[in-house]
């Protein structure tokens, strides 16, 4: 999709502000678990972009330093251009943003109430099953092309036992994964 | 560092002169975050300027995982509330973010011409397989806390797998799998609780 021009008429970008402005509230355990309703969203109703896109703007936003929530930016973008990117992200940050500093000035001290605990407890295993689903998502567009299958799995089973057996930055393996696809052997 | 140091820094604890230091702090743990700011956060705010202590560092974040919304971007808006009111709050947030959206949009555009480049797309080919590897290596971490989980171990993961499946195969709508799974679950939890 094109820098210069804007795919989408005026009542969709307000649909893609709106939606991701819904997202912003469901995103218990950070902005990437709503990645697969924002994949769902962007890719398989609308079509605006394709799913190795999808996967790409994540990549990117993982790869350039800074918090990970700024791939959202990046998929807004990628959909409508800088006006996409302005939707996407003040969509995700308003509710949030303003939801935090109400909390957080009502008071800490209610962190141990029953309310708050059944909250947390009742959210982890959900927060847990959509990470598993975004890497699911993320990973779909590699299994089903023949060409990058085995490169990418053996690369993903790289990330994932290195993440969990040594102390080293996910950076090395961003970087690793660059090497191993700039030389074209996935 | 020891207990005993995290005690010393609270006596004499530093904290930013200004908004503008603030707003310069964060940006230069965002800088340096390449894939994930959180732990440049730990090192910078409670280990190298001593804003926070180690405990409170804890408290914040959890705090700020609980809430929706980025949990870093969370961090800042809280600590950033904290020495300066809310503008402190938008400096925090806009030290994270500003020059970071600035490089990865322009990074954004750029690839628009650069993937005609094989190279330039197979590198971001593979990145993008790495990404999705340490999304699943931090799914992986966190399955230890259901062992834990006041629902028990096996509920706690059948709830994790109706999640996985209702989102990521069947694509239902993540607002209806919020409100159905996360409200049954938060209410068994409720009544758990007692």
């Amino acid at each position: 999709m094109s820098v210069f021009h804007s795919a989408l008429s005026s009542a969709d970008l307000l649909g893609l502000f709106g939606h991701f402005l819904t997202l912003s509230l469901l995103a218990v355990g950070g902005a990437i678990t709503t990645a697969p309703d924002m994949h769902r969203y962007v890719v398989t109703e609308h079509g605006w972009i394709t799913g190795a896109q999808f996967t790409s703007s994540i990549a990117l936003a993982q790869a350039a330093p800074g918090p990970n929530v700024l791939f959202v930016a990046v998929i807004g973008w990628n959909v409508a251009g800088p006006i996409g990117a302005l939707a996407t992200m003040t969509g995700t940050l308003l509710p949030s943003t303003a939801l935090t500093l109400f909390v957080s000035r009502w008071g800490a001290r209610r962190r141990e109430t029953r309310g708050v605990r059944a909250f947390t407890t009742g959210l982890t295993p959900l927060t847990i099953g959509l990470l598993v689903a975004t890497g699911w998502l993320l990973l779909r567009p590699y299994v089903r092309d023949e060409r990058h299958a085995v490169g990418a799995i053996v690369l993903v089973g790289v990330a994932v036992v290195g993440m969990l057996r040594t102390k080293l930055s996910p950076m090395w393996f961003v970087a690793l994964g660059a090497v191993v696809g700039g030389l074209g052997w996935i | 560092m020891s207990a005993v140091a995290d005690e010393v820094v609270e006596e004499a604890r530093p904290r930013p002169a200004s908004v503008a230091e603030l707003f310069f702090a964060f940006n230069r743990l965002a800088l340096q975050g390449f894939g994930g700011v959180l732990p440049v956060a730990q090192r910078e705010l409670v280990e190298r300027r001593r804003w926070i202590t180690r405990a409170e560092f804890v408290e914040v974040l959890s705090l700020g995982q609980v809430l929706p919304g980025p949990n870093v971007v969370n961090l800042a808006l809280m600590l950033g509330d904290r020495f300066f009111g809310f503008r402190g709050a938008m400096a925090a947030l806009a030290g994270m973010l500003a020059a970071p959206l600035v490089i990865v949009l322009a990074l954004t555009a750029a690839y628009t011409e650069l993937a005609r480049v094989a190279a330039v797309a197979g590198a971001l080919r593979g990145m993008g397989a790495v990404a999705a590897g340490l999304i699943l290596a931090t799914a992986i971490k966190l399955m230890s806390t259901l062992r834990g989980s006041l629902l028990g171990p096996w509920l706690a993961a059948a709830f994790a797998a109706a999640t996985f499946v209702t989102v990521a195969l069947l694509r239902w709508p993540l607002i209806w799998v919020v409100i159905g799974l996360g409200g049954l679950a938060i209410a068994i939890a409720w009544r758990r609780l007692r």
